[in-house]
């Protein structure tokens, strides 16, 4: 119990600065790819704070409600799945989460945060499935729907689901809203109807979605790693090199429209998750 | 310490200049230039922004657009002016539907002169600004510290 308590008060302390570090190595490794300097590599963590330091400026107050009510549930999400609970839990966790956050541009009114919040919608209909999928494949393949079993499971999961890696991968793009599937607001510049999802945050409102950000980039980091849990090390490196075919991916690819998003990640998750589940549930 | 200066965030308005400053102004964010090694981004949302980049004499109909957006924009912010246009008309200072000048319509913090002003001076004027800004968060902090 102890040990569950550390690890959750752990992940609400440190994944913030890890993840603006991670934040701040894309941004960087994104400027050399485009032959540029780039930012220092701390940037996020200075965006963030000069955010709070900026005038409260709110288009209605249900807004700040809603933006915190998402930074609260992804950081509970976060601390749900390092504390080693119940990943369905984890995973409906998140859904709530993302729905506060599109309840969010809906009460700013406007018709650009509308059409991210719209977009925002189509982007979790695009992820749920694999999730859902990802977790039975947790489950069958450890017997468990606890995190904790999963991660103390002797052999790398990998091996049994490895195609469910491969959809939440995919899916991991929408996720940390890489090119081509940033549909409902981006980081770059200039790639989206004004800004999107978050056109209407000004200041700390905004600072709050940048933290959630951050928290979710580990969290759905620490997705990829439960794949290989038993080996630490090596989940590790699997993390570095599928972060980095992320920020090649969001370099070298222009934005797909939202049918393509949706039908291919259903499509992903169709294939890798029924094969994969099929062949298990035969053997 | 204060990290406003660290991240300044940019929006561009074109008020009706003859879009040569404009093209220097993006020159900025090239390679050559790369104005995100200050941390500054390009974002197109006034709700974001903390740097307001302003080319051209403003017309009649770009007036409230360009007021429109100084009043989006979170404090603190800073404008600045870019070219000789933004600044007194420039060549298009006679005629009927300029308004000669930027701060006719908001105030201006800093100007950067030219014609088209050079990627470098508009660095200049940037960074300039960011002291600007700094000073205005100090007041800003200032006034909110005595409310409470």
């Amino acid at each position: 119990m102890i040990t569950e308590i550390i690890f959750a008060i752990g992940f609400i302390i440190f994944a913030p600065f890890i993840g603006a570090l991670i934040g701040g190595i894309d941004r960087k490794v994104t400027a050399r790819m485009q032959g540029r300097v780039g930012p220092p590599v701390l940037q996020p963590l200075y965006d963030v704070f000069k955010l709070f330091e900026k005038e409260k400026a709110v288009v209605r107050n249900e807004v700040n409600f809603y933006i915190f009510s998402y930074l609260i549930f992804v950081v509970f999400t976060g601390a749900l799945f390092f504390s080693g609970s119940d990943i369905l839990l984890v995973i409906f966790a998140l859904t709530l989460a993302h729905v506060f956050l599109i309840l969010g541009a809906y009460a700013a009114v406007s018709p650009y945060s509308h059409i991210g919040a719209e977009r925002e919608l189509l982007q979790l209909m695009a992820v749920e499935p694999m999730l859902i999928l990802a977790a039975t494949g947790f489950y069958m393949a450890t017997g468990s729907f606890a995190v904790k079993d999963i991660a103390l499971w002797p052999e790398p999961i990998f091996m049994t689901i490895p195609l469910i890696f491969v959809g939440i991968v995919y899916v991991l793009t929408i996720k940390l809203r890489k090119s081509p599937f940033d549909l409902a607001t981006s980081h770059h510049a200039h790639q989206e109807l004004v800004k999107g999802l978050t056109t209407e945050f000004a200041g700390p409102t905004l600072g709050m979605v940048e933290i959630a950000h951050l928290y979710e980039t580990v969290f759905f980091l620490g997705i990829v790693w439960l794949f290989f849990a038993s080996m630490p090390w090596v989940g590790l490196l699997v993390v570095i090199i599928v972060y980095f075919i992320e920020i090649l991916v969001d370099n070298t690819t222009t934005r797909v429209r939202w049918q393509v998003m949706l039908r291919s990640a259903w499509l992903v998750a169709l294939v890798a998750g029924a094969v994969n589940l099929g062949v298990l549930a035969l053997m | 310490m204060s990290y406003i200066t660290k991240s300044p965030w940019i929006i561009h308005y074109d008020g009706s200049s003859c879009n040569g400053c404009d093209i220097e102004v993006l020159a900025c964010l090239t390679p050559l230039y790369d104005l995100e090694r200050f941390g500054i981004v390009n974002t197109g949302n006034p709700k974001h922004a903390d740097v307001f980049l302003i080319t051209g004499g403003i017309n009649e109909q770009s007036r409230a657009v360009v007021k429109n957006t100084y009043e989006q924009m979170p404090d603190p912010k800073v404008v600045v002016a870019i070219g000789i246009c933004a600044a007194t008309g420039g060549v298009f200072r006679e005629c009927y539907n300029i308004m000669g000048g930027v701060d006719k319509v908001i105030p201006v913090d800093v100007y950067v002169p030219g014609c088209a002003a050079r990627p470098e001076s508009i660095i200049d004027g940037v960074v300039s600004a960011l002291g600007i800004l700094e000073e205005k968060r100090a007041k800003m902090a200032e006034k909110g510290g005595k409310k409470q």
